[in-house]
């Protein structure tokens, strides 16, 4: 039997992944951070220290500003109707257990979730076309006139919310299904010996104990629909190529100043929001879970 | 967290009329959440004039191919579906290998430094991949790696959440005194993690490969600004991409939309039992 260091294993195993941290996430991050305090148009050489003038800019900049608040009533909108309404599919879809057709609600809850980005947007592109779309052909029928849905600011964020909601729901649906899951029996059974109805017992026992997975899934939703960028792409794409009309979400203006304005530091700097807004919901969750488990 | 598989004989057995408002309330949502994408494949097979039709057919009256092979003429789809899978599979294949060794390791060895380690990967994890975008496009650039698979790959080479899952697995269900008999027999490390460890984990390897394959193939903005090249693009980007380049031809960008949604289809059905369990685990990390 050969004696070897008892560290050479773990330290030899671990390294070439701790050396692909170190390139791909811990050191592009760095730079990042590094790279909004500078202004630097990738075409010149010079890359002067601006200290936190980028960020000043960006606080003036109305396309940041439009791109901020576009993300924002996206991401919280998004939760607002995907919470309820999964939390309303999974108590329904948990009724069902055993029965082989909830196997068949889950999956169709859930398809939209995993299907390709990029098609499903362009399901839901023909949805609302303006001339072509059932939608307008459906409100039609109750005499509603035909709206342009993704040309109108106001209605392409309805129309994006519309598709992020849908793609959201079916992951919310799973995770809640798992709780339902792990709700004790025994509390259901007391209820019921109480005289609760199914009803009544859902909304007091199972509602409570959910309260933390609503929690978390309601902060992955907010952050995942932070970073929507395809469901932008695709959707609000003007077919004829003129650009005026695109739903400005964060990582599209971010995209843009980076890759068409050659800004790489203002660019950077808006990363460096993005990467803030996303810190502060973590950390409002762990807050919130802290006192939850302290109460 | 504890899974039980018990039955919950109060909400379970909604019988009678309740049962039967829920099912056609769950049947009616089912086919809504399905909806879009059955017209869209729908809509691959009409022709012009029935695709103005009202209402809109569901099984087209007179189905043509027509779409489909015009689609096929003026795209190099089948190219890019085989792009996707090539990324697809390489990223997995790394993702699974670094995960499964590094959660091992961190799971299992009790060095000065791991527990710092393991902070800096969770750490990692919660930054969006989009913040550090830019200067590893930079990185990429200057490598004079775009355009090229390395190029590619490198967003996605790690998943912090792999670590995690495994070094979770590793802790919970496979017992020191497992890998203290092979020591005591006189077995090296390398071995004990590949022919004891890594068998142990192929639940959790194969939920943390379903969920890889599937981060890998929808990406978007990464393989956007890295292949820029028409024969170097992923299946997701050269659709968006044909798609704002054309006019309203809802025939054919609904052809290209349905062949590109049938593999992932196709994957989901095949792997719904490893996808709902690397979900599920996604969400119970706390």
């Amino acid at each position: 039997m050969r004696t070897t260091p008892k560290w050479l294993f773990p330290v030899l195993a671990l390294l070439p992944v701790l050396a692909l941290y170190g390139c791909i996430r811990v050191y592009p991050i760095i730079e990042t951070l590094r790279l909004s305090l500078f202004q630097w148009n990738i075409i010149s050489r010079r890359k002067p220290f601006v200290g936190f003038a980028n960020f000043v800019e960006l606080a003036g900049d109305p396309l940041f500003l439009e791109a901020i608040f576009n993300t924002t009533i996206i991401a919280f909108s998004v939760v607002a109707i995907t919470i309820p309404v999964a939390l309303a599919l999974a108590a329904l879809i948990n009724t069902r257990q055993g029965l082989r057709r909830s196997g068949v609600y889950e999956a169709s809850v859930f398809l939209p979730h995993v299907v390709s980005l990029v098609p499903a947007a362009m399901a839901w592109k023909w949805i609302f076309d303006a001339r072509l779309g059932p939608l307008n052909a459906l409100i039609g029928l109750v005499g509603i006139p035909a709206q342009s849905w993704l040309f109108d600011p106001v209605l392409s964020l309805i129309c994006l919310i519309v598709l992020c909601s849908w793609q959201a729901i079916g992951y919310a649906v799973l995770i809640f299904l798992v709780g339902l899951k792990n709700v004790p029996e025994a509390l259901y059974e007391a209820a019921r010996l109480d005289g609760a109805s199914s009803i009544q017992a859902f909304r007091y026992i199972a509602v409570p104990l959910l309260k933390p997975v609503m929690l978390y899934v309601s902060v992955i939703t907010l952050i995942s629909s932070y970073n929507i960028y395809a469901q932008a792409f695709v959707l609000a794409s003007d077919v004829q190529g003129a650009p005026g009309h695109l739903v400005r979400v964060l990582v599209l203006d971010m995209l843009e100043n980076s890759f068409r304005n050659y800004r790489v530091g203002y660019a950077a700097a808006e990363a460096v929001v993005l990467l803030v807004i996303v810190l502060i919901l973590t950390a409002a969750q762990f807050r919130l879970f802290r006192d939850r488990s302290r109460a | 967290m504890s899974e039980h598989e018990r039955e919950h004989p109060s909400v379970v057995g909604q019988s009678g009329a309740v049962g039967l408002v829920i099912d056609i309330v769950l049947g009616a949502v089912s086919l809504m959440m399905l909806l879009p994408l059955v017209f869209l494949i729908s809509n691959a097979f009409k022709t012009p004039p029935e695709l103005l039709a009202w209402p809109p057919t569901v099984i087209p009256h007179q189905p043509t191919l027509e779409n489909i092979v015009s689609v096929l003429g003026e795209t190099p789809l089948f190219r890019w579906i085989g792009n996707s899978l090539v990324f697809a599979t390489l990223s997995t294949a790394s993702i699974v290998s670094t995960s499964a060794i590094a959660g091992y390791v961190l799971g299992k060895f009790d060095l000065p430094g791991i527990p710092v380690i393991f902070g800096i990967i969770i750490a990692t994890a919660v930054v969006p991949f989009e913040v550090y975008m830019i200067p590893l496009y930079l990185n990429v650039q200057a490598a004079g790696l775009l355009n090229t698979w390395p190029g590619l790959l490198i967003g996605y080479l790690i998943m912090s959440f792999g670590i995690f899952l495994v070094r979770q697995y590793v802790m919970t269900s496979i017992p020191d005194e497992l890998l203290e008999a092979a020591r005591v027999d006189g077995a090296g490390e390398t071995w004990i993690f590949l022919r004891i460890v890594l068998p142990l984990m192929r639940g959790p390897l194969g939920a943390l490969a379903v969920l890889a394959f599937f981060q890998a193939w929808t990406a978007f903005a990464w393989p956007l600004v890295v292949m820029t090249n028409k024969e170097t693009y992923t299946l997701e980007v050269g659709l968006a991409l044909f798609q704002t380049g054309f006019t309203v031809d809802i025939g054919r960008l609904s052809a290209a939309a349905a062949l590109a949604l049938v593999p992932s289809a196709l994957f989901f059905s095949l792997m719904r039992r490893n996808f709902v369990r690397g979900v599920a685990a996604s969400g119970l990390k706390e």
